[in-house]
């Protein structure tokens, strides 16, 4: 096990809860990424405008912050750039087929108990571990 | 609607994914990774992120209505289908394949290198691939709770 970090792990967690809770709060929106940022790709009138600003949020926060704990950003060391193009496109693809990812199924379903969020979070997690797992076995962890 | 809180929001959800590490695709890597050195740490995002939020939810949810918005959408679809099992299954093989989920990917594209940036392109290209499936019969995202 290495550099096992609890603390900053709970405390940016809360904050995503906090963020995906003043969302509800204020525009009455579930606070997940892919779908906020699917919803651009087809937009309706008027509703695109909360979808940018979220988004803006992030890119800004990535960009603050980037400066103050640079450590924290990094791309897989141990990924091809071809590999993380295909992951792109799988998770692209994937979370609209699933209608949400690790923010809209994993937190803010699983905090509504829905039975849906559960089994998607169940189902990515295994096959995130799984795939892991495999490059690791299978190919030494580089791909 | 109301971009302002929602700008709000996107900020303090992307300092979030930044201070968990979630933007730090090795950590990623190592979290999913259980055959390796393995590092839990991720998991403390979940139960930070659920055990604040399954809280304020509900306290929210008391309200009649957002503060800007006419009414809460909260999905309420209780259905299981191949869609989102499939796309579930999908969406974990490319998250530990290249160590980003959405939201990190797009806030570690300002500032996180190539890697970061061909993925969000890639991402956007997956979810206009999408578009070119058939709609299902019913929606799940979105429908109004009242």
């Amino acid at each position: 096990m290495e550099d096992f970090t609890p603390l900053s792990a709970t405390l940016g967690g809360a904050l995503i809860g906090l963020s995906a809770s003043l969302l509800l709060l204020a525009n009455g929106r579930i606070a997940g990424i892919s779908g906020i940022v699917g919803g651009l790709l087809r937009p309706t009138p008027g509703d695109s405008s909360w979808r940018l600003a979220f988004v803006g949020g992030l890119l800004f926060a990535g960009l603050a912050l980037s400066f103050v704990m640079p450590d924290s950003i990094a791309g897989p060391s141990e990924r091809s750039l071809g590999a993380v193009a295909a992951a792109g496109l799988i998770v692209g693809f994937g979370v609209r087929l699933g209608n949400g990812c690790t923010s809209g199924h994993g937190v803010c379903g699983l905090s509504r108990f829905s039975k849906r969020s559960l089994v998607a979070t169940l189902t990515f997690m295994g096959t995130g571990v799984l795939t892991a797992v495999a490059i690791q076995l299978g190919l030494g962890g580089t791909l | 609607m109301n971009p302002l809180t929602a700008f709000g929001s996107g900020i303090v959800f992307g300092a979030g994914l930044v201070v968990s590490q979630m933007t730090n695709a090795n950590k990623v890597v190592n979290f999913l990774n259980v055959a390796g050195d393995w590092d839990p740490s991720l998991a403390f995002v979940m139960i930070g992120a659920i055990g604040l939020h399954l809280v304020l939810f509900r306290l929210i949810l008391r309200r009649p209505s957002p503060l800007y918005a006419a009414a809460f959408r909260v999905p309420t679809s209780t259905h299981l289908d191949i869609r989102l099992v499939g796309g579930a299954a999908l969406f974990g093989i490319g998250w530990a394949l290249g160590g980003f989920c959405p939201g990190p990917g797009i806030v570690s594209s300002i500032s996180g290198g190539t890697h970061a940036l061909v993925f969000v392109g890639a991402m956007l290209a997956g979810m206009a691939l999408h578009r070119l499936l058939p709609a299902p019969v019913s929606k799940a995202e979105g429908s109004p709770l009242t």
